[in-house]
């Protein structure tokens, strides 16, 4: 199966290790949310698998082949990130035009019908852009791009509610037009739940979750009751987590639950990506 | 159509329900054409997966089907078809428990028919 693999891979500056041993694949044409908190080391793995930083240990490789020092595999994975590569100095226009000499398939229609949609003037400066419309000119640029692996790290930073609903809207319709792997990292997790169809969770380095949206949530439920029926019900399960508000409690578990084999005044609910996050990388609070 | 994305159920169950709902209510005709996956999941913001895949539940279940090269499109029958179907499920989700909670607090058969004709009155 074609796919972007990254291998054993282990990066440290000085002291500290910020990913330690990551296996991971990306299969063609699907899309995948990386989630994990801030310096969990998102944006350290994609700038390793996109040859800007090197690994220490460990390879990423694209249908088998090393991506790094290669240049039709490179040519083959677009990634935005904050950082901006283009010259200050350059307009919208020629930056998409710059664009397309290292990505031919790059969609100039689209990026400048795109550009209206946005509101994105081609004859602006990117210098003189707003840090919204910064974030708006690059996520146009890697929605053009048609690379068959594009990475996105914080797409919708500075974009108000609007412009966020219309970025995932565009989304969904040039991965309906022209089906690529997604890989978005984000911090709005609640706003990309439902896009995605995989979840990686990378936290302090190492990666806690691998598997598909439906899977992982149908493995975690909430019962709520009052304090002793459910610590009654839940005492041979293997509880993650648990919340009392007065007689009340929330018992987040791992397993699943038969409706039907539920005591009398106990509820179950689901739990939603952005809380499930919560609960698996909260453990110990943030270490440095 | 709204979703509600606090249902525990999935979402793909929820699109499919949605699209039958809207079949039932008459908002999509038989033989009319419904959404296509693209157009439901950009409305909704949803992976076209799990869109393509609460369609298939209703292609499964003979309420669409696929003409090639236009879409999907109701089929002839569906709303007969879910009308049964809704009707088993009425009887799961809202008779049975009624029954079960009137035995539990020793309402008669009789109670319980004359509170359902008050019902319909009002």
């Amino acid at each position: 199966m074609k796919c972007l693999s990254v291998d054993n891979v282990t990066k440290r500056f000085g002291d500290i290790t910020a990913l330690s041993g990551i296996n991971l694949d990306f299969y063609e044409n699907k899309i995948y949310g990386l989630l994990g908190r801030n310096g969990a080391g998102k944006s350290t793995l994609l700038n390793i698998i996109t040859g800007r930083l090197f690994a220490d240990e460990g390879s990423v490789t694209l249908d088998g082949t090393p991506v790094i020092e290669n240049e039709k595999n490179l040519s083959r994975i677009f990634m935005m990130s904050e950082n901006n590569y283009y010259p200050e100095s350059m307009k919208v226009s020629e930056a998409f035009g710059w664009t397309k000499e290292f990505y031919p398939s790059f969609d100039m229609e689209r990026a400048y019908d795109l550009s209206e949609r946005f509101g994105l003037s081609p004859n602006k400066k990117l210098k003189s852009l707003s840090t919204g419309y910064s974030s708006i000119f690059k996520l146009i640029t890697a929605l053009s791009t048609n690379a068959p692996y594009i990475l996105l790290d914080e797409p919708v930073l500075g974009l108000d509610a609007n412009h966020r609903d219309l970025f995932y809207k565009v989304l969904i319709e040039v991965y309906s037009e022209n089906p690529a792997t997604f890989i978005i990292s984000t911090h709005l997790i609640e706003e990309v739940s439902d896009i995605v169809e995989g979840v990686v969770v990378i936290d302090a380095g190492r990666i806690i979750c691998n598997e598909s949206r439906e899977s992982l949530l149908s493995r975690y439920c909430c019962i709520t009751g009052a304090v002793s029926a459910v610590d009654a019900f839940v005492q041979d399960k293997k509880v993650i987590a648990s919340e009392t508000l007065g007689g009340l409690k929330n018992a987040y578990i791992e397993g699943t639950v038969v409706k039907g084999s539920l005591p009398e005044g106990l509820n179950i609910s689901g739990i939603d990506l952005q809380k499930l996050f919560i609960l698996l990388t909260n453990k110990g609070g943030r270490k440095q | 159509m709204q979703l509600n994305f606090d249902d525990e159920r999935p979402i793909f169950i929820q699109i499919a329900e949605q699209i039958e709902d809207a079949i039932l209510s008459g908002a999509f005709p038989e033989e009319s054409q419904i959404p296509s996956t693209t157009e439901i999941s950009v409305s909704y913001k949803i992976n076209p997966a799990t869109a393509l895949k609460g369609i298939s539940i209703l292609v499964d279940s003979g309420i669409v089907y696929k003409k090639r090269g236009l879409g999907m499109f109701v089929a002839e029958g569906a709303v007969e078809k879910l009308r049964n179907k809704r009707k088993d499920e009425f009887y799961e989700n809202y008779v049975s428990k009624l029954v079960r909670e009137a035995k539990r607090l020793n309402f008669s058969k009789e109670d319980i028919i004359s509170m359902v004709e008050r019902g319909f009155e009002e």
